[in-house]
């Protein structure tokens, strides 16, 4: 395929209240602005009470499905450690990108959560050939006055990967964010995009 | 024209107002319930909620042979609520157009079974249109509203999750009014058995007509590229059959029922092979084989249960292997869903697992109950099952037990099982967890909110009122945060000699006025604490733990729901305020 026909096919993945499906909309939005066919997925109902929520945006010249395959993702973007894991295996194994939140909520209502929690996630995603950034978003998100806007750091640094420009991001997340929150949820996304060594 | 990236769900109440609808209704449930919530922005439509189902479709079907029209929205299940005016509807058909959504939830992610409502459609001789793309979700509510007028017949519009909650790109038209029907009713058309016996025949000549139409509808689409395989397929499917089998030759339903028997037959013949790809269950594929035609391969590959999706429909066509998940390397223990931070239900449940009742639980998210910690609740089965589930427990042998019901569950269909249980000298408990909302479903209002669905005020059914007037004498209205009042509450209305309801009170914290109100988290004062770690058996999400092993509160996240402060013994937890004296 050529890179004027490619399809490219992000997965989100978070807890239910991380804002998970906020960044999927301005992600397929900032797609459409750029002119691209887009669908999305998204989650309703149960699933959003504090468990497992995952989404999927699909944008090219023309999208059949809006679901993403296993092993065809350009990016698997988790917003906690364990919600990333769980989504890795959609990443392409050569050219996927997989974004990691540094940031572990262990599940409350689960017996031995802690202990059962994985640990040297990256090393294992890198030794079996994934791309991996890994980014501290809660942290850089806190820093800039509080911890939720890590969703937004993210999609800063999934940003830089994508074939849109900064102008269509910032527009978009101008018109998707109250005028109240707008303000740092900007100086998110730039930390985020100017993340790219970390 | 106007173009926008809209959820399947929000492009069917656009085309809804764009075809004229003048009434709609239904009842809130997951994959529907976005439908009503868009449409209620549109003032030229008469848009509610129904205190059931069966209720909504009725109103609809009033104002459908009154001349509107009509549009009635519901989740799978809520079909078999509505299942009895649905099956005699048809007979004396309609007068306005009338579009009965049906959204379907294969892969349960939001509900007790899957069910493939096509079957109900046939039942009732009704015709389905299936939409594939956000765009055709749109287009079909005018196209189904014509067909309704045309044949004077219901038409289902059926949807499934991915349909329902996909996003695609969506033209936008302007609205055009359709002016009422005048006709006058005619007890000939709409009463009594003898009829009801003359109208019989003329559903089956219905049938053979729409069985005509679907043979030259353009619903039903060929894409032939002269390829040997050819796929027959329908809804979201078509959309996974483009991507994975991009040069195949595709049949793709638009209209499901009737089904088009000569293009079928057609279609069929001229390819080696034929793959029928649907979600659920074999609709097509059974309606193909009794042709007589056997060159379809179909669920024997795809299967019957849960979602489809391209990476599973091609790895079962060989043409790829799915990548594993990562279970084999590491413990991806499962995030199941779990009560809010603050929610009202916590103590109940808290209460329910102490007192080791028997308890018989209800739709809504306290089905959540059910599962770790709590593990309080023992049965969910459908909307308003509950009491008489409690009920038949009781007359089986088992001693206290307790049926537990949200406020929007009850009105829907708790109150004539209540009513039941009293007549027939039950002694039951019905807890009422009146949380003045639909929670699971987003919040949505209901008769006893005081809201209607256009966010008015709207008289207030008094359930305490309520129960007392259907003979239980034991009444009692407890604050759900109250942890004593409530185990009190309970303790009481269990011990009590006749059936007795306890209604535990506390707003949604979802709530938009919950959200916004101001308040003064809680804070977990370290000097005072003796890491007793009494405050985490209250199970609040928003309590984790410092590298010190103290409890620690996300002010952030705090509700001020006070509960962990209720069960603290050495009050070392407060309101977090700069100025506040310990007393």
């Amino acid at each position: 395929m050529s890179e004027k026909d490619k399809i490219w096919s992000i997965v989100f993945s978070g807890v239910g209240g991380q804002g998970v499906i906020l960044i999927t909309e301005i992600t397929a939005l900032a797609a459409v602005k750029n002119g691209y066919d887009v669908k999305q997925t998204e989650v309703h109902g149960v699933s959003q009470r504090g468990g497992s929520v995952e989404t999927q945006v699909r944008f090219g010249k023309r999208v059949w499905s809006p679901m993403v395959t296993p092993g065809n993702a350009d990016a698997v973007v988790g917003l906690e450690v364990l919600e990333g894991l769980r989504s890795a295996h959609y990443a392409e194994a050569e050219t996927g990108v997989i974004l990691l939140n540094e940031h572990k909520i262990v599940p409350a209502s689960v017996e031995n959560a802690e202990q059962m929690y994985p640990s040297n996630s990256a090393e294992l995603l890198i030794q079996k050939g994934y791309q991996v950034i890994q980014l501290s978003a809660t942290k850089i998100a806190h820093e800039l006055g509080d911890g939720r806007m890590a969703n937004v750091v993210m999609i800063g640094r999934l940003s830089t990967l994508l074939p849109i420009p900064q102008e269509i991001w910032s527009d978009t997340l101008k018109k998707r964010i109250p005028l109240k929150y707008l303000d740092p949820n900007l100086k998110a996304f730039e930390a985020g995009r100017a993340a790219v060594t970390a | 024209m106007k173009r926008e990236l809209i959820l399947g769900n929000h492009a069917i109440a656009r085309g809804a107002w764009e075809a004229g609808v003048n009434f709609a209704s239904g009842y809130p449930g997951t994959p529907s319930t976005e439908i009503l919530e868009a449409l209620a922005r549109y003032p030229e439509v008469d848009s509610q909620w129904s205190a059931n189902e069966k209720v909504a479709f009725e109103e609809g079907m009033g104002a459908a042979i009154g001349g509107l029209r009509v549009l009635v929205t519901m989740k799978h299940v809520g079909l078999n609520v509505a299942a009895d005016p649905f099956m005699v509807f048809p007979y004396a058909g309609t007068v306005g157009g009338f579009l009965l959504v049906s959204a379907d939830d294969p892969g349960m992610h939001s509900s007790q079974n899957e069910q493939d409502n096509r079957y109900l459609a046939r039942m009732a001789k009704v015709p389905v249109l299936e939409p594939s793309t956000a765009q055709e979700c749109k287009d079909y509510v005018k196209l189904g509203l014509e067909i309704s007028e045309q044949f004077n017949t219901p038409v289902m519009l059926r949807t499934t999750t991915r349909l329902a909650h996909h996003k695609g790109l969506v033209t936008f038209g302007e609205r055009h009014e359709v002016p009422r029907i005048e006709q006058d009713l005619d007890p000939r058309q709409f009463s009594v058995p003898i009829y009801r016996r003359i109208l019989r025949p003329t559903v089956e000549q219905r049938l053979k007509d729409l069985e005509s139409f679907a043979e030259t509808t353009e619903l039903n689409q060929i894409e032939n590229s002269g390829s040997t395989t050819g796929v027959v397929t329908n809804g979201i499917a078509y959309q996974y059959v483009k991507e994975i089998l991009p040069d195949a030759d595709v049949l793709r339903l638009g209209m499901t029922f009737p089904l088009p028997a000569k293009i079928l037959r057609d279609f069929c013949n001229i390819h080696e092979q034929v793959y029928v790809i649907e979600e659920g269950e074999p609709f097509i594929e059974d309606f193909i084989r009794s042709l007589g035609i056997d060159n379809i391969v179909g669920k024997e590959l795809f299967g019957v249960i849960g979602e489809y999706s391209p990476g599973r429909l091609g790895s079962a066509l060989g043409l790829f292997e799915l990548p594993p998940d990562l279970t084999k390397e590491m413990t991806l223990m499962p995030r199941p869903p779990m009560f809010c931070i603050g929610c009202g239900h916590r103590t109940v449940f808290s209460a329910l697992r102490q007192l080791r009742v028997t308890v018989a639980g209800d739709i809504g998210c306290y089905t959540m109950g059910a599962l770790p910690p709590y593990e309080a609740s023992h049965t969910t089965f459908n909307m308003g099952a509950s009491i008489g589930t409690a009920f038949g427990l009781e007359r089986a042998g088992k001693e206290r037990v307790v049926a537990v019901i949200g406020d929007s569950t009850f009105v829907h269909a708790g109150i004539p099982a209540l009513i039941d249980a009293v007549y027939n000298g039950s002694k039951i408990t019905l807890i009422i967890l009146d949380n003045s909302t639909t929670g699971m479903t987003g919040g949505q209002p209901h008769p006893a909110s005081g809201k209607a669905l256009s966010g008015k005020d709207a008289p207030t059914l008094d359930l305490e009122g309520l129960c007392l007037a259907v003979g239980v004498e034991h009444v009692v209205k407890v604050d759900t945060w109250d942890r004593k009042a409530v185990n009190n509450a309970l303790r009481e209305a269990i011990a009590y000699k006749g059936p007795s309801v306890v209604i535990t009170q506390g707003p949604c914290q979802r709530l938009p006025e919950m959200k916004r109100r101001s308040l003064t988290p809680y804070f977990i004062d370290e000097s005072l604490c003796t890491q007793c770690d009494a405050c985490f058996k209250v199970w609040c999400p928003a309590i984790t733990r410092t590298e010190n092993n103290f409890p620690v509160i996300n002010p952030q996240e705090c509700t001020a729901c006070t509960v962990c402060a209720q069960v603290c013994p050495t009050e070392a937890i407060y309101p977090f305020e700069p100025n506040y004296v310990q007393i």
